[in-house]
This record gives C-alpha cells, sequence and structure tokens, in this order.
C-alpha cells in the first residue's frame, strides 16, 4: 500500500501545480502588500498576517513567467518550510486532492516553464489532470537566487 | 536600599535554579563521569552563590559557596564523584530549598547549616567518611541525641523484659515509680552522691532500670541529673524527703506509674524505635524547617516589618512570552476591525454607530498600550540592585569606586531582561574585581583613588548596547597569552598572530582565568565564559576593547527582536516608513534654490555647516513621488555618531510609538531598511535604518 498524500492545487498559467498539505499553514485573499525596495523584483514585499510580518513572492516572477494583474482568484498560500514563512502568489487555489506517491513521475526538463529542479515530479489525477508537484526547498533557496542575480548581471 | 522589589524574582530565580540543580544531580548521579554536566550545575551553584550574597542571604551563600569548592574539584577531575558526595550535594540542596522557603514566607533564610558545611568541608580535604561518610554520622548522631534529651525530660526507655517486671509489680500491689534526681552544679564528687542515693532507694525497693547506667553513673559519665525506676512499698513523699535530705542534692521528682501509663509507655517505645529507623533520612530537613517555622512565626511578631516582606512574592505573576505574543498579534487583529468598523459607521452615518465605534476606539488604544508595555521593561529592574552589590565588593576588596549608571530608563523585551541580569553581574564582578586597581596602585599610578565603572544602556538602531567601562588597568595582552598557552587553550602559533581583538576574546573561552587566587567574587574562571554562552543565547554578542593602564571597555550588543520605540511616520507618495526618533536631529523644510550641486552631490545649508541631501524616494525607488517636482521639500536632519545628513521626503505623518518587527527570515539584510512595524490599520511600514543612509 503506497503512502497517500493530501495535496493543494493552486494555478498558475494554464498549469495545476500542488503543495503538499502539511507545509501549508493557510490561504489567504489578496491583501495589502507593502513593497520592500533594494531587493529581488519577484518579493513583491511583506504582508502583515495576524500580526506577523510575511514576505510574499510572485511565483510567477519566481518561475521567470509573464506577470498578470491580481483578479479576484489571485491568492496567497503561506508556506512554512524549515522555520521560513513565506507567501506565495498564486493565481488561484481551489481544491485539495488525494495523491498516491507511487503516481508521482519524476519531471521532464522543463514544465510550463519551469525548470526541473523546481520540481518534484509529475502526479498524473484522474485521467487527463497533470498535476506539477513544486520542490519547496530549492524554490526558497537563497543561495540560488544570488546566482540567477549575477547572472542577470 | 529597598530590596523588596527585588525579593520576588530573587525568589523566582533562586527556586528556577534549585530546580536545574536537583535535575541535573539526578542526571549527573545517572552518568558520574560527564563532566559537562558539572560544568552547568556549578554555573548554577555559582550564579546562586552571586544572587544570594547580592541579596545579603549570607548563610545561602556560604553553603553555596562550599558546594562550589566540591563541584570544582570533581569538574578539574580531581575528585570522583561517589555516593556519599552525591547525599551531601543532595542534602544541601534540602538546605537550600528550606532556606528560600523561608524567605518566600517571609524569613531571613537563615538556618544552622553547620553540619553540612563541615562534612563539605570534608569532602574537599578528601576524608571519605567510612561507610555512610560524615554526613550520615553527623545525621544520625543529631537525632540521637536529640531523642535523648527528649527521653530525659519524659522518661526512660525500657525494654519488654523490664517492662513484665514493672507490670507484674504493679499487679502485685507495689508502687512503682519514676524518680528524677539533679545533683548540685557546684558538686564535685556526683558519682559519690549517686552513689548515696542508689544505697538509700535500694534499702526501700528495688531499682529496675536507670539512665545512665549505673556503670556509666560510677564513672561520673553523666550531667547533673540521672532518672531511675523504681519498685518499692514506700510512700513517695518520704522517699522524696529521704533523697533531698541527702547533702548536695539539688531536686528530686517523683512520679507514680500506673497501668495505663505504663501502657502508653510501651506504645511510645514503639514509635520511637520506628522513629529511629526513619530518622536518619528525614532528620536533616526537619531541624531547618523547625528553624524556618521559627523564624517565620518570629516575624509575625513584628507586624509592619513582616507584612511587607510577606506581600512582595504575590505581586507579580509570571506568564508565557509566547502567551503575550499571541495576545498581541490577536490585538492587531482586532484593531484592523476597528479601522473597518470605522469606515463603516461612516459610510452608513449612524450617530449610535459611530458613538460606539469611537468609544471601541478609545478604550482599544489604552489596550494596546498595555499589551504592549507588557513586554517591555526598563534596565532599571536591572540595574538598581547593582550599585549595593558594587559597593560590596568594593568594600571588601578594599578598593574605592564610583558606579556611575545612565540609561536606566532605555527598555528591553521580558525576555531579555530576564536573562541579562546574570551576565551583567559577572562582567561587573569582573570590572570591579580584576579591572579596577587598588588603592595604591591607582595613586602610583598617577590616577585618582576612586575608580570609576561606568554602566551604560542605549538604544542604536537595530541593538541595544549595554556597556559596561571602568578607568582601572586595562588588559595585559601577554599576560592574557601566557596564561592561554599554560592552559593550552592557544598553542603557541596561534598565539603570535592573533589581533588584540582575538586575545581578549580569551577571556571569554571556558575554564580561562587570570586570577591567581580563588576568590568568591571572580577568578574561577566561570564568569565570563558563561556571560558569553548566555549573550550568544540571546542573539547578541560581547565586545571588549581595552587600552593597558587607561581602562577596559565591555561591549553588549543585543537586538531588539522585539521592542518598542518612538518613532517619524513619514509619507513617500502612497509608502509609509518609520524613522527612529533616536537619530533624527531635526526636521525642517528647504526650498528648491537652497540646495546646491557639489560634484554631482546635493548639499543644504544647515546651521553654520552644509549637510549632505540625500533623496529617500531615489534610494528607495519610490513610483509615486519625486521631490524635483516640489518647490519646497520636508526635510529630516538624521545622525549617525557626529555625522549629519538631511533626508528629502514628501510628508510628515506624526510621532508613533512602533513594534519593531522583524522581515521574516526568507528576506536578506535590505539596505537602508532595520525592520518593519504594524500600523494600527493593519499595514506593514518598514522601519528605516539611518546608519545604513549616512556612509
Amino acid at each position: 500500500m503506497a503512502e497517500q498524500i493530501k495535496v493543494i492545487v493552486f494555478a498558475l498559467g494554464n498549469e495545476e501545480y500542488g503543495i503538499d498539505v502539511d507545509k501549508v499553514r493557510t490561504i489567504e485573499r489578496m491583501m495589502p502588500i507593502t513593497r520592500v525596495p533594494k531587493t529581488y523584483s519577484f518579493i513583491k514585499g511583506v504582508i502583515n498576517l495576524r500580526g506577523v510580518v510575511i514576505p510574499v513572492i510572485d511565483l510567477r516572477g519566481r518561475f521567470n513567467l509573464e506577470e498578470s494583474e491580481y483578479t479576484d482568484q489571485t491568492r496567497i498560500i503561506i508556506v512554512a518550510v524549515g522555520d521560513m514563512e513565506v507567501g506565495f502568489i498564486v493565481d488561484a487555489a481551489n481544491d485539495v486532492v488525494d495523491l498516491d506517491r507511487d503516481n508521482i513521475d519524476s519531471p521532464p526538463e522543463v514544465v510550463g516553464g519551469v525548470k526541473a529542479k523546481y520540481l518534484d515530479g509529475v502526479a498524473k489525477v484522474g485521467e487527463d489532470r497533470l498535476l506539477i508537484m513544486l520542490n519547496l526547498a530549492e524554490v526558497l533557496n537563497r543561495g540560488e537566487v544570488a546566482h540567477l542575480e549575477q547572472l542577470e548581471d | 536600599m529597598d530590596m523588596n522589589q527585588y525579593l520576588s524574582m530573587f525568589i523566582d530565580e533562586s527556586n528556577d535554579h534549585l530546580q536545574s540543580l536537583n535535575e541535573k544531580m539526578l542526571e549527573l548521579e545517572g552518568s558520574p563521569e560527564d563532566i559537562s554536566i558539572v560544568q552547568v550545575i556549578f554555573r548554577s551553584a555559582h550564579t546562586l552563590k552571586g544572587m544570594a550574597a547580592t541579596m545579603g542571604f549570607e548563610d545561602l551563600a556560604a553553603l553555596t559557596h562550599q558546594m562550589e569548592n566540591v563541584l570544582d574539584l570533581v569538574r578539574n577531575d580531581k575528585l570522583k564523584m561517589q555516593n556519599f558526595i552525591f547525599d551531601t550535594l543532595f542534602k544541601s540542596l534540602d538546605a537550600l530549598e528550606a532556606m528560600v522557603q523561608d524567605i518566600t514566607q517571609g524569613g531571613e533564610g537563615k538556618a544552622d547549616v553547620s553540619a553540612i558545611v563541615t562534612s563539605l568541608q570534608a569532602i574537599v580535604r578528601g576524608e571519605v567518611p567510612n561507610e555512610d561518610g560524615a554526613s550520615g554520622n553527623a545525621g544520625s548522631n543529631a537525632p540521637a541525641a536529640s531523642a535523648e534529651a527528649a527521653i530525659s525530660k519524659e522518661q526512660i526507655q525500657l525494654d519488654e523484659f523490664q517492662h513484665s517486671i514493672l507490670e507484674q509489680s504493679l499487679a502485685a500491689g507495689h508502687r512503682v515509680l519514676y524518680i528524677e534526681v539533679s545533683i548540685r552544679e557546684d558538686c564535685q564528687l556526683k558519682a559519690a552522691r549517686a552513689y548515696m542515693v542508689f544505697d538509700l532507694l535500694e534499702r526501700s525497693g528495688e531499682v529496675v532500670k536507670s539512665h545512665p547506667t549505673v556503670q556509666e553513673i560510677e564513672q561520673e559519665k553523666f550531667d547533673r541529673s540521672f532518672s531511675l525506676y523504681f519498685i518499692t512499698e514506700k510512700d513517695p513523699e518520704e522517699l522524696r524527703t529521704m533523697i533531698l535530705n541527702l547533702s548536695e542534692i539539688e531536686d528530686a521528682k517523683l512520679v507514680s506509674i500506673d497501668s495505663d501509663t505504663l501502657a502508653q509507655l510501651a506504645e511510645k517505645l514503639e514509635k520511637e524505635e520506628e522513629e529511629a529507623i526513619a530518622a536518619p533520612v528525614t532528620v536533616e530537613a526537619a531541624p531547618v524547617a523547625e528553624v524556618a517555622a521559627e523564624k517565620a512565626s518570629a516575624d509575625d511578631k513584628q507586624p509592619a516589618a513582616a507584612k511587607k516582606v510577606v506581600a512582595a512574592p504575590s505581586r507579580t505573576i509570571r506568564v508565557d512570552i509566547e502567551r503575550l505574543d499571541v495576545l498581541m498579534n490577536l490585538f492587531s487583529e482586532l484593531l484592523i476591525d476597528r479601522v473597518r468598523l470605522e469606515q463603516l459607521a461612516t459610510e452608513i452615518k449612524s450617530q449610535e454607530l459611530t458613538e460606539s465605534v469611537e468609544h471601541m476606539g478609545r478604550v482599544s488604544s489604552d489596550l494596546q498600550n498595555i499589551v504592549m508595555k507588557l513586554r517591555m521593561v526598563a534596565i532599571d529592574t536591572v540595574f538598581n540592585r547593582f550599585p549595593r552589590m558594587v559597593r560590596d565588593l568594593a568594600k571588601s576588596l578594599g578598593k574605592k569606586l564610583d558606579l556611575v549608571i545612565t540609561g536606566a530608563e532605555t527598555e528591553l523585551d521580558r525576555t531579555v531582561i530576564d536573562e541579562i541580569g546574570d551576565p551583567l553581574v559577572h562582567l561587573l564582578r569582573n570590572s570591579v574585581d580584576h579591572g579596577i586597581e587598588s588603592i595604591a596602585e591607582r595613586v602610583a599610578a598617577g590616577k585618582p583613588e576612586t575608580g570609576t565603572v561606568n554602566l551604560r544602556a542605549f538604544h542604536s538602531g537595530n541593538h541595544v548596547f549595554i556597556e559596561i567601562q571602568d578607568d582601572g588597568k586595562g588588559i595585559d595582552r601577554n599576560k592574557v597569552l601566557a596564561s592561554a598557552l599554560k592552559k593550552g587553550v592557544v598553542t603557541e602559533d596561534e598565539s603570535r598572530s592573533m589581533t588584540d581583538e582575538q586575545v581578549y576574546q580569551l577571556l571569554f573561552a571556558p575554564g580561562f582565568s587570570t586570577a591567581e587566587v580563588i576568590s568568591d567574587i571572580s577568578g574561577r574562571g566561570v564568569g565570563l565564559d558563561v556571560v558569553k554562552s548566555k549573550i550568544a543565547t540571546l542573539g547578541g554578542h560581547v565586545a571588549v576593547t581595552s587600552t593597558l593602564g587607561e581602562g577596559t571597555l565591555f561591549s553588549v550588543q543585543l537586538p531588539l527582536t522585539l521592542s518598542i520605540i518612538s518613532a517619524m511616520m513619514i509619507r513617500l507618495g502612497s509608502e509609509k516608513y518609520a524613522i527612529p526618533l533616536s537619530s533624527i536631529v531635526e526636521t525642517g523644510i528647504i526650498r528648491k534654490e537652497q540646495v546646491r550641486n557639489v560634484h554631482g552631490s546635493k548639499l543644504i545649508p544647515y546651521r553654520d555647516a552644509h549637510i549632505p541631501l540625500m533623496s529617500l524616494s531615489k534610494f528607495f525607488d519610490a513610483a509615486d513621488y519625486s521631490e524635483e517636482d516640489e518647490e519646497e521639500t520636508e526635510i529630516v536632519v538624521i545622525r549617525k555618531g557626529d555625522r549629519l545628513a538631511a533626508l528629502a521626503i514628501d510628508s510628515f505623518i506624526g510621532q508613533n510609538e512602533i513594534v519593531i518587527k522583524n522581515l521574516g527570515k526568507y528576506l536578506p539584510q535590505v539596505q537602508g531598511i532595520s525592520g518593519a512595524t504594524i500600523l494600527g490599520d493593519g499595514q506593514v511600514a518598514l522601519i528605516l535604518d539611518p546608519n545604513a543612509l549616512i556612509k
């Protein structure tokens, strides 16, 4: 019997992504963000989440996707990895699915413009639904970000 | 000085230390070879001693000092932990607990600890007591002595055989008497007088049992009195007169015993036997507790003084800091709703709703003040106990010195306040003991007789600094290195390339101390290493600067993880920022034509000089504001050390007390920003770091 996990599903562009539900603190509607100057462009700023200041990342910007206008569907997913809490701005988040770990396949080189190293794998849900599992540790890896910055310079 | 306000803190901390001592001792008993546990115990004992001495509880300090001596030997591998050492140390802990308990109940924490102190000293001398140890002997002697005292006042113990004889005599209609005879104090031949009594009694009846025994009495091994059970047919009064007629007899008590009293005696005998078995275990605690109880009742008789002392411990309660965090966060949520309600009230234009929302606003801003202040404590509460301590220290060392305290009103987070006391005590003791020279040395060096120790606290940027500066002899680099080499803290090679700062940091290495003589003030080499680890756990660090012959400065830097500061709120287009009031010199308005361009940088006239004008909007890439479009611009003049600069801003909002929060772990250090705060409307505003703005 393979291990079952619960996954939060969110949308980014045309793809659907998944994050292990254990890593997700809350999902919030869009709220006022205070810009933090002199930092990466994909860090949108900080929000006040019930008295705690939390940095917010636009996931589109992080994956070098084209940034879009925020809509009613836009959500901020607050994830906790280690002792870091970070908010991800995503196009929409409205589903929770059960997954069999066995159904997660290793990812191809690039999925929807996102490099493989940010991904844990691709899971097939139902007949024709593909879910891209995020590797949160890599997404939040700051060393990698610094390297990226250098390349841009 | 009134110590009452520190009493509850002392009691709380002492109980914590005792608790951890007990736990660690038990842990050590499990693995007696583990020296690191001994280190922890030693530090706890050391701190407890320091606190007790500061508060003037001499007996507590004396006992902990003896414990420390034993632990010091163990720590240095000169003594192996053995069962009897554990027993003695645990007994010491019990005694300490009883004393602290006494203090809690308003007593003076005094207790007779000489027995334990003696056995601790015996351990230090390396004496290994036979079987249960000196402590055991001392312990079992004590109950025996007290039991004897009790019996001589009451009756002698009878064994079963003697008991049955008495019973049979009673049944046969004889009288059974309990006789207690005391001989005059100035009597030369007590044994002879006693013999005469026995002789007299024996002619009119039978002595069943005497205490002391007949042999002992003959060898004069008794004090002034002896007692006995006697079977006779004579009248007690008649016997009494007969005894008293003998010369040099002071008194004789005769008590008739009937069968009931005899039965009671038998019961008592059984009980005493049981107690005798249990005694060695419980006896140590009992006398102390008794003393404590006596003290407490004695204090009750001086109502005014006693009541004050008793009231002190109940004035504070300890609350988990985490709960305060939760309270604060929940409260911020409430504020957001309040702002929303205010908006709704204006939209609906209902008079009654507006009024109650306004009332809610007033209540919640009071609440906000209290919630914020709950966590903040002026460092005064820590500093206030130092003058007394430094005075006593200076006196015992024969030195003259002044302690100058500045910035005692600086507020610090309660967590930091609770933890920072011990390290500061150690640093101060260090300055007084090792820093300041003796009067003779000072005069020889051409310094004033009286040394000065400055204790300063202040906010700076993102940190709180606490500095301890003395005008003493400074740190001798070579002496420190020599000692470090001797103790193997550094190698010869390493020592050559070390900077002064690195050498000074050696003072904080575990087990390092330059003092040749161990005093109870400092010099065990525990102090500074505790200081460093404690401050490190608070996320701060200690820096040392020293000039040989002129003095030493210990600078403790602590982060402002959560702290309230006064700040000026400003606007930059649609964005809001906070500038710490502590670094603002003044605010003003300048006109465009006053700004001069010199070598590409802008200068404005300020007082008699020109200072650089910085564009905050350019620095932060503000999207919707630039002062270039304005004829007149608001400026804030900020200071870093003695350098000034002006910041061009959009407009002022006002002065506010703000809570400093960090930006979260994910964000790297942001240039020019020291943190964030949450405004009344729930939005986040960034706090400027003026230090980073002035280069």
